[in-house]
Protein backbone atom coordinates (compact mmCIF):
# COMPACT_ATOMS: atom_id res chain seq x y z
CA UNK A 1 0.00 0.00 0.00
CA UNK A 2 1.48 3.43 -1.28
CA UNK A 3 -0.68 5.62 0.96
CA UNK A 4 -2.91 5.18 3.75
CA UNK A 5 -4.98 8.25 4.99
CA UNK A 6 -7.41 7.49 8.17
CA UNK A 7 -9.17 9.81 9.97
CA UNK A 8 -7.55 13.40 8.61
CA UNK A 9 -8.85 16.27 10.13
CA UNK A 10 -7.64 19.94 9.55
CA UNK A 11 -8.65 23.09 11.06
CA UNK A 12 -7.10 26.56 10.99
CA UNK A 13 -7.50 28.49 14.55
CA UNK A 14 -8.09 32.34 12.87
CA UNK A 15 -9.62 35.25 13.91
CA UNK A 16 -12.80 34.94 12.26
CA UNK A 17 -13.05 31.47 14.11
CA UNK A 18 -12.83 27.82 13.42
CA UNK A 19 -11.79 26.96 9.93
CA UNK A 20 -13.16 23.56 9.28
CA UNK A 21 -10.89 22.40 5.97
CA UNK A 22 -10.70 18.53 6.27
CA UNK A 23 -13.12 16.54 8.11
CA UNK A 24 -12.62 12.54 8.28
CA UNK A 25 -11.04 12.07 5.55
CA UNK A 26 -10.19 8.33 5.17
CA UNK A 27 -8.86 6.87 1.88
CA UNK A 28 -5.92 4.56 0.33
CA UNK A 29 -3.94 4.59 -2.85
CA UNK A 30 -2.05 1.28 -4.02
CA UNK A 31 1.19 2.15 -5.59
CA UNK A 32 0.66 2.38 -9.39
CA UNK A 33 -2.84 3.73 -8.74
CA UNK A 34 -4.58 7.23 -9.73
CA UNK A 35 -6.50 8.95 -7.42
CA UNK A 36 -8.60 12.18 -8.38
CA UNK A 37 -9.76 14.63 -6.16
CA UNK A 38 -12.60 16.78 -7.12
CA UNK A 39 -14.71 19.63 -5.87
CA UNK A 40 -15.90 22.99 -5.34
CA UNK A 41 -13.24 25.56 -4.75
CA UNK A 42 -13.40 26.51 -1.37
CA UNK A 43 -14.07 22.56 -0.18
CA UNK A 44 -11.04 21.75 1.35
CA UNK A 45 -9.46 19.98 -1.38
CA UNK A 46 -5.90 22.19 -1.62
CA UNK A 47 -5.62 21.58 1.81
CA UNK A 48 -5.70 18.06 1.22
CA UNK A 49 -2.28 18.18 -0.95
CA UNK A 50 -0.82 20.36 1.92
CA UNK A 51 -1.61 18.15 4.38
CA UNK A 52 0.07 15.11 3.02
CA UNK A 53 3.10 16.96 2.38
CA UNK A 54 3.05 18.73 6.02
CA UNK A 55 3.30 22.00 4.50
CA UNK A 56 0.30 23.55 6.57
CA UNK A 57 0.80 27.20 8.41
CA UNK A 58 1.54 27.51 11.83
CA UNK A 59 -1.91 28.28 13.00
CA UNK A 60 -3.34 25.05 11.34
CA UNK A 61 -4.27 21.88 13.60
CA UNK A 62 -3.96 18.32 12.05
CA UNK A 63 -5.17 14.95 13.77
CA UNK A 64 -5.31 11.69 12.29
CA UNK A 65 -2.85 9.59 10.73
CA UNK A 66 -1.39 9.57 7.06
CA UNK A 67 1.26 6.33 6.46
CA UNK A 68 3.18 6.35 3.53
CA UNK A 69 5.04 3.06 2.19
CA UNK A 70 4.71 1.75 6.27
CA UNK A 71 6.01 5.06 7.17
CA UNK A 72 4.06 7.06 9.52
CA UNK A 73 3.89 10.77 8.18
CA UNK A 74 2.10 12.31 11.26
CA UNK A 75 4.21 11.17 13.66
CA UNK A 76 7.88 11.84 12.08
CA UNK A 77 9.44 15.13 13.22
CA UNK A 78 9.83 17.78 10.93
CA UNK A 79 13.81 17.21 10.22
CA UNK A 80 12.68 13.73 9.04
CA UNK A 81 9.73 14.81 7.06
CA UNK A 82 11.85 17.27 5.48
CA UNK A 83 14.18 14.50 4.37
CA UNK A 84 10.81 12.74 2.71
CA UNK A 85 9.65 15.75 0.95
CA UNK A 86 10.73 15.68 -2.40
CA UNK A 87 12.46 12.07 -2.09
CA UNK A 88 9.21 10.20 -0.78
CA UNK A 89 6.85 12.67 -1.95
CA UNK A 90 6.91 14.97 -5.20
CA UNK A 91 4.41 17.85 -5.59
CA UNK A 92 3.57 19.10 -8.93
CA UNK A 93 2.79 22.51 -8.24
CA UNK A 94 0.03 24.61 -9.75
CA UNK A 95 2.21 26.41 -12.10
CA UNK A 96 4.86 25.53 -13.92
CA UNK A 97 6.22 28.52 -15.09
CA UNK A 98 6.07 29.76 -11.14
CA UNK A 99 8.11 26.26 -10.09
CA UNK A 100 11.12 26.68 -12.12
CA UNK A 101 13.59 29.21 -11.35
CA UNK A 102 14.04 31.88 -13.99
CA UNK A 103 17.89 32.76 -14.04
CA UNK A 104 19.01 29.07 -13.99
CA UNK A 105 19.36 26.78 -16.87
CA UNK A 106 17.35 23.51 -16.47
CA UNK A 107 20.08 21.43 -16.52
CA UNK A 108 21.32 23.33 -13.24
CA UNK A 109 17.77 23.33 -12.07
CA UNK A 110 17.73 19.49 -12.47
CA UNK A 111 21.10 18.98 -10.99
CA UNK A 112 19.93 21.00 -7.79
CA UNK A 113 16.85 18.52 -7.04
CA UNK A 114 18.63 15.26 -7.82
CA UNK A 115 21.07 16.52 -4.93
CA UNK A 116 18.34 17.02 -3.03
CA UNK A 117 17.70 14.02 -3.26
CA UNK A 118 20.44 12.72 -2.37
CA UNK A 119 20.88 10.67 -6.01
CA UNK A 120 23.99 10.63 -7.49
CA UNK A 121 24.19 13.02 -11.10
CA UNK A 122 25.33 9.92 -13.17
CA UNK A 123 22.70 7.67 -12.03
CA UNK A 124 19.83 10.85 -11.83
CA UNK A 125 20.83 11.85 -15.54
CA UNK A 126 20.72 8.48 -16.78
CA UNK A 127 16.76 8.65 -15.00
CA UNK A 128 16.44 11.96 -16.18
CA UNK A 129 17.50 11.01 -20.37
CA UNK A 130 14.78 8.35 -19.68
CA UNK A 131 11.53 10.11 -18.17
CA UNK A 132 12.27 13.52 -20.96
CA UNK A 133 12.73 10.86 -23.88
CA UNK A 134 9.33 9.81 -22.78
CA UNK A 135 7.98 13.21 -22.57
CA UNK A 136 9.50 14.08 -25.83
CA UNK A 137 12.34 16.31 -25.00
CA UNK A 138 15.85 15.56 -25.10
CA UNK A 139 17.71 16.71 -22.11
CA UNK A 140 20.75 17.12 -23.75
CA UNK A 141 18.76 19.90 -26.22
CA UNK A 142 17.00 21.77 -23.47
CA UNK A 143 19.89 21.42 -20.11
CA UNK A 144 21.91 24.64 -21.02
CA UNK A 145 18.20 26.62 -21.57
CA UNK A 146 16.44 28.44 -20.00
CA UNK A 147 12.56 28.64 -18.93
CA UNK A 148 11.62 31.51 -20.82
CA UNK A 149 13.12 29.58 -24.29
CA UNK A 150 10.99 27.29 -23.41
CA UNK A 151 7.17 26.53 -24.28
CA UNK A 152 4.40 26.56 -21.54
CA UNK A 153 4.14 22.84 -22.08
CA UNK A 154 7.88 22.01 -22.18
CA UNK A 155 8.26 23.87 -18.85
CA UNK A 156 5.43 22.31 -17.47
CA UNK A 157 7.05 18.61 -18.87
CA UNK A 158 10.04 19.35 -16.99
CA UNK A 159 8.80 20.17 -14.15
CA UNK A 160 6.86 16.63 -14.30
CA UNK A 161 10.40 14.60 -14.97
CA UNK A 162 11.18 16.26 -12.14
CA UNK A 163 9.14 15.26 -9.73
CA UNK A 164 9.05 11.56 -11.56
CA UNK A 165 12.94 11.92 -10.93
CA UNK A 166 14.08 8.83 -8.20
CA UNK A 167 10.11 7.24 -8.54
CA UNK A 168 8.94 8.90 -5.24
CA UNK A 169 6.09 6.69 -3.26
CA UNK A 170 3.94 9.61 -3.74
CA UNK A 171 3.57 12.33 -6.27
CA UNK A 172 0.62 14.93 -6.08
CA UNK A 173 0.06 17.30 -8.11
CA UNK A 174 -2.41 20.49 -7.19
CA UNK A 175 -4.75 21.31 -10.22
CA UNK A 176 -2.21 20.67 -12.68
CA UNK A 177 -4.41 22.12 -15.45
CA UNK A 178 -5.07 25.20 -14.00
CA UNK A 179 -5.08 28.41 -16.94
CA UNK A 180 -4.60 26.05 -19.65
CA UNK A 181 -5.62 25.45 -23.27
CA UNK A 182 -7.86 22.22 -23.69
CA UNK A 183 -5.44 20.90 -25.95
CA UNK A 184 -2.93 21.33 -23.39
CA UNK A 185 -5.49 19.60 -20.66
CA UNK A 186 -4.90 16.50 -23.00
CA UNK A 187 -1.68 16.82 -22.91
CA UNK A 188 -1.26 16.78 -19.11
CA UNK A 189 -3.28 14.33 -18.59
CA UNK A 190 -1.23 11.65 -20.85
CA UNK A 191 2.09 13.32 -18.98
CA UNK A 192 0.54 13.02 -15.43
CA UNK A 193 -0.27 9.33 -16.39
CA UNK A 194 3.35 8.42 -17.32
CA UNK A 195 3.82 8.72 -13.43
CA UNK A 196 1.81 6.16 -12.24
CA UNK A 197 3.67 3.73 -14.75
CA UNK A 198 7.11 4.01 -13.31
CA UNK A 199 5.11 2.57 -10.09
CA UNK A 200 4.56 6.15 -7.70
CA UNK A 201 1.03 6.38 -6.52
CA UNK A 202 -0.72 9.64 -8.26
CA UNK A 203 -3.15 12.25 -6.36
CA UNK A 204 -4.35 14.88 -8.82
CA UNK A 205 -6.51 17.94 -7.42
CA UNK A 206 -8.67 19.49 -9.52
CA UNK A 207 -12.03 21.12 -10.16
CA UNK A 208 -12.09 20.38 -13.77
CA UNK A 209 -14.32 17.14 -14.57
CA UNK A 210 -13.32 16.60 -18.03
CA UNK A 211 -9.92 16.85 -17.05
CA UNK A 212 -10.88 13.82 -14.23
CA UNK A 213 -12.23 11.84 -16.59
CA UNK A 214 -9.64 11.43 -19.14
CA UNK A 215 -7.00 10.95 -15.96
CA UNK A 216 -9.61 7.68 -15.15
CA UNK A 217 -8.37 5.79 -11.87
CA UNK A 218 -10.83 6.59 -8.81
CA UNK A 219 -12.23 9.73 -8.25
CA UNK A 220 -12.90 10.87 -4.70
CA UNK A 221 -15.41 13.28 -4.50
CA UNK A 222 -15.30 16.20 -2.18
CA UNK A 223 -18.21 18.59 -0.43
CA UNK A 224 -17.92 20.95 2.59
CA UNK A 225 -14.40 19.56 3.88
CA UNK A 226 -15.49 15.73 4.27
CA UNK A 227 -15.14 13.16 1.20
CA UNK A 228 -18.35 12.37 0.35
CA UNK A 229 -18.07 9.52 -2.53
CA UNK A 230 -15.09 7.47 -3.41
CA UNK A 231 -14.98 5.00 -6.23
CA UNK A 232 -13.20 3.81 -9.99
CA UNK A 233 -14.06 6.55 -12.11
CA UNK A 234 -16.06 5.06 -15.07
CA UNK A 235 -18.49 3.88 -12.79
CA UNK A 236 -18.92 7.48 -10.92
CA UNK A 237 -18.87 8.98 -14.47
CA UNK A 238 -21.62 6.44 -15.65
CA UNK A 239 -23.16 6.96 -12.23
CA UNK A 240 -22.28 9.07 -9.40
CA UNK A 241 -24.29 7.79 -6.16
CA UNK A 242 -24.12 10.83 -3.72
CA UNK A 243 -26.81 13.75 -4.57
CA UNK A 244 -23.79 16.64 -4.75
CA UNK A 245 -22.14 13.99 -7.43
CA UNK A 246 -25.04 13.70 -9.27
CA UNK A 247 -25.97 17.87 -9.32
CA UNK A 248 -22.09 18.14 -10.44
CA UNK A 249 -22.52 16.20 -13.57
CA UNK A 250 -26.00 17.36 -14.36
CA UNK A 251 -23.96 20.82 -14.63
CA UNK A 252 -21.94 20.51 -17.05
CA UNK A 253 -23.15 22.07 -20.38
CA UNK A 254 -23.28 18.68 -22.02
CA UNK A 255 -25.42 17.85 -19.82
CA UNK A 256 -28.12 20.54 -19.37
CA UNK A 257 -25.52 23.32 -17.45
CA UNK A 258 -28.57 22.47 -14.95
CA UNK A 259 -27.68 24.64 -11.63
CA UNK A 260 -27.45 23.30 -7.40
CA UNK A 261 -29.68 25.42 -6.06
CA UNK A 262 -27.67 27.49 -3.01
CA UNK A 263 -24.52 27.68 -2.48
CA UNK A 264 -21.48 25.73 -1.05
CA UNK A 265 -21.17 26.09 2.84
CA UNK A 266 -18.71 28.07 4.38
CA UNK A 267 -16.15 25.96 6.13
CA UNK A 268 -16.26 28.31 9.06
CA UNK A 269 -19.85 27.72 9.21
CA UNK A 270 -20.62 24.42 7.59
CA UNK A 271 -24.34 23.09 8.99
CA UNK A 272 -24.72 20.98 11.77
CA UNK A 273 -25.71 17.51 9.81
CA UNK A 274 -24.46 16.61 6.17
CA UNK A 275 -23.00 19.62 4.50
CA UNK A 276 -24.89 18.92 1.75
CA UNK A 277 -28.10 18.73 3.21
CA UNK A 278 -29.46 22.32 2.74
CA UNK A 279 -28.95 21.80 -1.31
CA UNK A 280 -29.83 18.37 -1.38
CA UNK A 281 -33.30 17.36 -2.84
CA UNK A 282 -33.69 14.21 -1.11
CA UNK A 283 -32.49 15.76 2.63
CA UNK A 284 -34.47 15.04 5.47
CA UNK A 285 -34.52 15.85 9.19
CA UNK A 286 -32.06 13.06 9.75
CA UNK A 287 -29.55 14.64 7.13
CA UNK A 288 -30.03 18.10 9.15
CA UNK A 289 -29.25 16.80 12.43
CA UNK A 290 -26.27 13.86 11.56
CA UNK A 291 -23.33 14.20 9.66
CA UNK A 292 -24.01 10.73 7.40
CA UNK A 293 -21.84 8.01 8.43
CA UNK A 294 -19.22 6.93 5.09
CA UNK A 295 -21.09 3.82 3.87
CA UNK A 296 -18.46 1.18 2.61
CA UNK A 297 -19.94 -0.19 -0.91
CA UNK A 298 -17.79 -3.08 -1.01
CA UNK A 299 -16.41 -5.82 1.38
CA UNK A 300 -13.36 -4.22 1.19
CA UNK A 301 -14.35 -0.84 1.88
CA UNK A 302 -12.49 1.40 -0.50
CA UNK A 303 -15.44 2.01 -2.37
CA UNK A 304 -17.86 4.19 -0.47
CA UNK A 305 -20.10 7.37 -0.45
CA UNK A 306 -21.06 9.40 2.89
CA UNK A 307 -25.01 9.40 1.95
CA UNK A 308 -27.98 7.97 4.28
CA UNK A 309 -29.85 7.03 1.19
CA UNK A 310 -27.18 4.60 1.01
CA UNK A 311 -26.87 3.27 4.94
CA UNK A 312 -28.10 0.13 5.33
CA UNK A 313 -30.99 -1.00 8.09
CA UNK B 1 -33.83 50.58 -25.43
CA UNK B 2 -36.06 52.13 -28.15
CA UNK B 3 -33.87 55.63 -27.96
CA UNK B 4 -31.50 54.05 -30.04
CA UNK B 5 -33.40 52.54 -32.76
CA UNK B 6 -32.20 50.59 -35.41
CA UNK B 7 -28.41 51.51 -33.80
CA UNK B 8 -29.53 50.03 -30.87
CA UNK B 9 -26.45 47.47 -31.02
CA UNK B 10 -21.94 47.61 -29.22
CA UNK B 11 -20.30 47.53 -32.78
CA UNK B 12 -16.70 47.05 -33.03
CA UNK B 13 -15.52 47.61 -36.78
CA UNK B 14 -12.07 46.40 -38.47
CA UNK B 15 -10.38 47.02 -34.83
CA UNK B 16 -6.62 46.11 -34.58
CA UNK B 17 -4.19 46.25 -31.58
CA UNK B 18 -0.38 45.59 -31.43
CA UNK B 19 1.52 45.62 -28.19
CA UNK B 20 5.15 46.51 -28.23
CA UNK B 21 7.79 44.19 -26.78
CA UNK B 22 10.63 46.53 -26.70
CA UNK B 23 10.81 47.79 -30.12
CA UNK B 24 8.91 45.03 -31.54
CA UNK B 25 5.71 45.38 -32.40
CA UNK B 26 3.76 42.60 -31.31
CA UNK B 27 0.27 42.03 -33.13
CA UNK B 28 -2.73 40.67 -31.05
CA UNK B 29 -5.67 42.04 -33.09
CA UNK B 30 -5.49 42.38 -36.93
CA UNK B 31 -8.61 43.35 -37.98
CA UNK B 32 -11.62 42.32 -35.92
CA UNK B 33 -15.49 42.99 -37.10
CA UNK B 34 -18.24 41.90 -34.52
CA UNK B 35 -21.79 43.40 -33.63
CA UNK B 36 -23.70 42.13 -30.64
CA UNK B 37 -27.17 43.00 -30.25
CA UNK B 38 -29.08 43.45 -27.46
CA UNK B 39 -30.75 39.85 -26.02
CA UNK B 40 -27.87 37.77 -28.06
CA UNK B 41 -25.26 36.02 -26.72
CA UNK B 42 -22.30 35.64 -28.52
CA UNK B 43 -19.93 33.00 -27.61
CA UNK B 44 -16.32 34.32 -28.78
CA UNK B 45 -13.82 31.22 -28.71
CA UNK B 46 -10.01 31.07 -28.83
CA UNK B 47 -6.99 29.64 -27.69
CA UNK B 48 -5.36 31.22 -25.12
CA UNK B 49 -3.19 34.11 -26.56
CA UNK B 50 -6.02 34.30 -28.79
CA UNK B 51 -6.26 37.85 -28.48
CA UNK B 52 -9.31 37.40 -26.18
CA UNK B 53 -8.80 39.67 -23.62
CA UNK B 54 -7.40 41.93 -25.60
CA UNK B 55 -10.79 42.54 -27.69
CA UNK B 56 -12.34 42.25 -24.53
CA UNK B 57 -10.76 45.21 -23.41
CA UNK B 58 -11.69 47.46 -25.83
CA UNK B 59 -15.08 46.13 -26.40
CA UNK B 60 -15.23 47.10 -22.49
CA UNK B 61 -14.20 50.69 -23.55
CA UNK B 62 -11.51 50.50 -21.50
CA UNK B 63 -8.38 50.42 -23.80
CA UNK B 64 -8.53 52.53 -27.67
CA UNK B 65 -7.77 49.86 -30.62
CA UNK B 66 -4.61 51.10 -32.61
CA UNK B 67 -7.15 51.48 -35.69
CA UNK B 68 -10.97 50.36 -36.28
CA UNK B 69 -13.88 51.93 -34.08
CA UNK B 70 -16.15 51.33 -31.31
CA UNK B 71 -19.22 52.49 -31.44
CA UNK B 72 -22.08 51.67 -28.81
CA UNK B 73 -25.82 52.02 -29.67
CA UNK B 74 -24.73 54.36 -32.62
CA UNK B 75 -22.60 56.49 -30.26
CA UNK B 76 -18.63 56.54 -31.98
CA UNK B 77 -16.56 56.34 -28.78
CA UNK B 78 -13.56 58.75 -28.91
CA UNK B 79 -12.45 58.91 -25.37
CA UNK B 80 -11.49 55.61 -23.50
CA UNK B 81 -11.58 54.31 -19.96
CA UNK B 82 -11.96 57.28 -17.05
CA UNK B 83 -12.12 59.95 -19.74
CA UNK B 84 -15.48 58.54 -21.09
CA UNK B 85 -18.26 59.63 -19.69
CA UNK B 86 -19.72 57.64 -16.74
CA UNK B 87 -23.28 56.64 -17.78
CA UNK B 88 -22.07 55.76 -21.21
CA UNK B 89 -19.23 53.85 -19.56
CA UNK B 90 -21.48 51.84 -17.74
CA UNK B 91 -23.26 50.63 -20.51
CA UNK B 92 -21.02 48.04 -21.09
CA UNK B 93 -20.14 45.71 -18.23
CA UNK B 94 -16.55 43.58 -18.30
CA UNK B 95 -16.20 40.51 -15.90
CA UNK B 96 -12.72 39.19 -15.94
CA UNK B 97 -11.30 36.16 -15.64
CA UNK B 98 -9.78 36.50 -12.46
CA UNK B 99 -12.05 38.31 -9.25
CA UNK B 100 -8.70 38.29 -7.38
CA UNK B 101 -7.41 41.11 -9.45
CA UNK B 102 -9.94 42.52 -10.56
CA UNK B 103 -11.50 43.45 -6.59
CA UNK B 104 -10.18 45.86 -4.26
CA UNK B 105 -8.54 43.43 -1.19
CA UNK B 106 -9.16 46.14 1.11
CA UNK B 107 -12.66 46.24 0.62
CA UNK B 108 -15.40 44.00 1.84
CA UNK B 109 -17.89 41.99 -0.52
CA UNK B 110 -20.56 44.67 0.31
CA UNK B 111 -18.59 47.21 -0.88
CA UNK B 112 -17.11 45.77 -3.86
CA UNK B 113 -20.60 44.81 -4.92
CA UNK B 114 -21.76 48.55 -4.30
CA UNK B 115 -19.13 50.10 -5.37
CA UNK B 116 -20.37 50.95 -9.01
CA UNK B 117 -23.38 52.40 -7.46
CA UNK B 118 -21.84 55.65 -6.06
CA UNK B 119 -21.98 57.18 -9.40
CA UNK B 120 -25.58 56.50 -10.18
CA UNK B 121 -28.33 59.19 -8.86
CA UNK B 122 -30.51 58.88 -6.25
CA UNK B 123 -33.26 57.24 -7.42
CA UNK B 124 -31.13 54.37 -9.50
CA UNK B 125 -29.30 53.91 -6.26
CA UNK B 126 -31.93 52.84 -4.48
CA UNK B 127 -33.48 50.78 -7.13
CA UNK B 128 -29.95 49.23 -7.40
CA UNK B 129 -29.93 48.60 -3.38
CA UNK B 130 -33.07 46.96 -3.36
CA UNK B 131 -32.07 44.79 -6.22
CA UNK B 132 -28.74 43.54 -4.59
CA UNK B 133 -29.72 41.71 -2.07
CA UNK B 134 -32.26 39.61 -4.77
CA UNK B 135 -29.13 39.49 -7.27
CA UNK B 136 -26.44 38.14 -4.15
CA UNK B 137 -29.12 35.68 -3.30
CA UNK B 138 -29.41 34.58 -7.03
CA UNK B 139 -25.55 34.41 -7.29
CA UNK B 140 -25.58 32.15 -4.31
CA UNK B 141 -24.04 35.15 -1.71
CA UNK B 142 -25.25 33.47 1.77
CA UNK B 143 -25.22 37.49 3.82
CA UNK B 144 -22.73 36.21 6.77
CA UNK B 145 -20.12 36.70 3.58
CA UNK B 146 -21.21 40.23 2.66
CA UNK B 147 -18.65 41.41 5.53
CA UNK B 148 -15.37 39.13 4.67
CA UNK B 149 -12.78 40.60 2.63
CA UNK B 150 -11.34 39.07 -0.50
CA UNK B 151 -8.72 36.96 1.21
CA UNK B 152 -11.12 35.12 3.82
CA UNK B 153 -14.19 33.90 0.81
CA UNK B 154 -13.02 31.42 -1.71
CA UNK B 155 -12.51 32.00 -5.77
CA UNK B 156 -15.76 31.44 -6.44
CA UNK B 157 -17.60 33.13 -4.23
CA UNK B 158 -15.72 36.06 -4.97
CA UNK B 159 -16.30 35.83 -8.59
CA UNK B 160 -19.99 35.71 -7.62
CA UNK B 161 -19.34 38.68 -5.93
CA UNK B 162 -17.89 40.09 -9.11
CA UNK B 163 -20.96 39.01 -10.92
CA UNK B 164 -23.40 40.76 -8.83
CA UNK B 165 -21.16 44.19 -9.23
CA UNK B 166 -21.65 43.55 -12.96
CA UNK B 167 -25.09 42.96 -13.57
CA UNK B 168 -26.22 45.36 -10.34
CA UNK B 169 -25.68 48.90 -12.94
CA UNK B 170 -27.88 47.29 -15.36
CA UNK B 171 -25.57 46.94 -18.17
CA UNK B 172 -26.89 47.25 -21.91
CA UNK B 173 -24.01 44.76 -22.88
CA UNK B 174 -22.10 42.78 -21.06
CA UNK B 175 -18.57 41.28 -21.82
CA UNK B 176 -17.54 38.01 -19.64
CA UNK B 177 -13.53 36.84 -20.22
CA UNK B 178 -13.11 33.34 -19.26
CA UNK B 179 -15.14 34.22 -16.10
CA UNK B 180 -16.00 30.67 -15.19
CA UNK B 181 -12.51 29.35 -16.47
CA UNK B 182 -11.33 28.44 -13.04
CA UNK B 183 -14.54 27.55 -11.12
CA UNK B 184 -16.22 24.17 -10.90
CA UNK B 185 -19.30 23.13 -13.22
CA UNK B 186 -21.92 23.80 -10.55
CA UNK B 187 -20.43 27.57 -9.85
CA UNK B 188 -20.22 28.27 -13.64
CA UNK B 189 -24.16 26.58 -14.15
CA UNK B 190 -25.34 28.99 -11.20
CA UNK B 191 -23.45 32.07 -12.45
CA UNK B 192 -24.20 31.86 -16.38
CA UNK B 193 -28.29 31.25 -14.88
CA UNK B 194 -28.03 34.41 -12.72
CA UNK B 195 -26.64 36.37 -16.51
CA UNK B 196 -29.23 34.40 -18.10
CA UNK B 197 -32.30 35.73 -16.27
CA UNK B 198 -30.95 38.99 -15.86
CA UNK B 199 -30.54 39.07 -19.60
CA UNK B 200 -34.15 37.73 -19.73
CA UNK B 201 -35.04 41.31 -18.15
CA UNK B 202 -33.34 43.84 -19.25
CA UNK B 203 -32.32 42.67 -23.00
CA UNK B 204 -28.81 43.15 -22.50
CA UNK B 205 -26.34 41.72 -25.13
CA UNK B 206 -23.73 39.41 -23.89
CA UNK B 207 -20.23 38.31 -25.38
CA UNK B 208 -19.13 35.29 -23.73
CA UNK B 209 -15.44 34.79 -24.31
CA UNK B 210 -14.16 31.13 -23.51
CA UNK B 211 -11.99 28.35 -24.56
CA UNK B 212 -14.99 25.64 -23.89
CA UNK B 213 -16.22 25.09 -27.54
CA UNK B 214 -18.87 22.72 -25.29
CA UNK B 215 -19.90 25.63 -23.12
CA UNK B 216 -20.57 28.10 -26.08
CA UNK B 217 -21.97 25.96 -28.09
CA UNK B 218 -24.60 24.93 -25.30
CA UNK B 219 -25.18 28.76 -24.55
CA UNK B 220 -24.58 30.83 -26.69
CA UNK B 221 -27.18 32.24 -29.97
CA UNK B 222 -24.19 32.18 -32.24
CA UNK B 223 -20.47 31.40 -31.77
CA UNK B 224 -17.51 33.14 -33.32
CA UNK B 225 -13.75 31.87 -33.26
CA UNK B 226 -11.08 34.52 -33.01
CA UNK B 227 -7.57 33.09 -34.31
CA UNK B 228 -4.50 34.87 -35.50
CA UNK B 229 -6.18 38.04 -34.86
CA UNK B 230 -9.04 37.51 -36.99
CA UNK B 231 -12.34 36.35 -36.30
CA UNK B 232 -12.34 33.34 -38.72
CA UNK B 233 -15.24 30.74 -38.27
CA UNK B 234 -18.81 31.99 -37.69
CA UNK B 235 -21.05 29.37 -36.91
CA UNK B 236 -24.70 29.55 -36.96
CA UNK B 237 -27.42 29.96 -34.35
CA UNK B 238 -27.88 26.87 -31.76
CA UNK B 239 -30.07 25.92 -29.28
CA UNK B 240 -30.24 28.36 -26.12
CA UNK B 241 -29.92 27.10 -22.80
Amino acid sequence: MALVVEGLDVRFLTRDGVVQALSDVSFRIEPGDVLVVVGESGCGKSVLAHALLRLLPANARMTGRVTLRGTVLTDLPEAQMAQLRGRAIALIPQSAATALNPVLPIGTQLREIARARGLSWNIARKELESILSRLGLDFDRIQGMYPHQLSGGMQQRIVNAAAMLGRPALVVADEPTYGLDPELVDQMASLLLEIPKGGSALLVITHDLHFARRLGGRIALMYGSFLVELRPSQQFFSGPLHPYGRGLLAALPDNGLQEIPGSPPSLTALPEGCPFAPRCRYSSYVCLNNIPALVPLDRTGRDAVRCVLYAAG
Amino acid sequence: MTQCGVFCMLQVEHVAKAYTNGRTPVPVLADVSLTVAPGERVGLVGRSGAGKSTLARIMALLMPPDRGTVTVDGVLIQRWGFALPAPLRRQVQLIWQSPRTSTNPRYSLRQIMEEPLLGLDRDARRRASARLAQLQERAGLTPELLARHPHAVSDGQLQRACVVRALLVEPKYLICDEFTAMHDASTQATLLHTIAEEQERTGMGIVLMTHDHRLARHWCHRIVELSGGRLVEVTGHRSTA
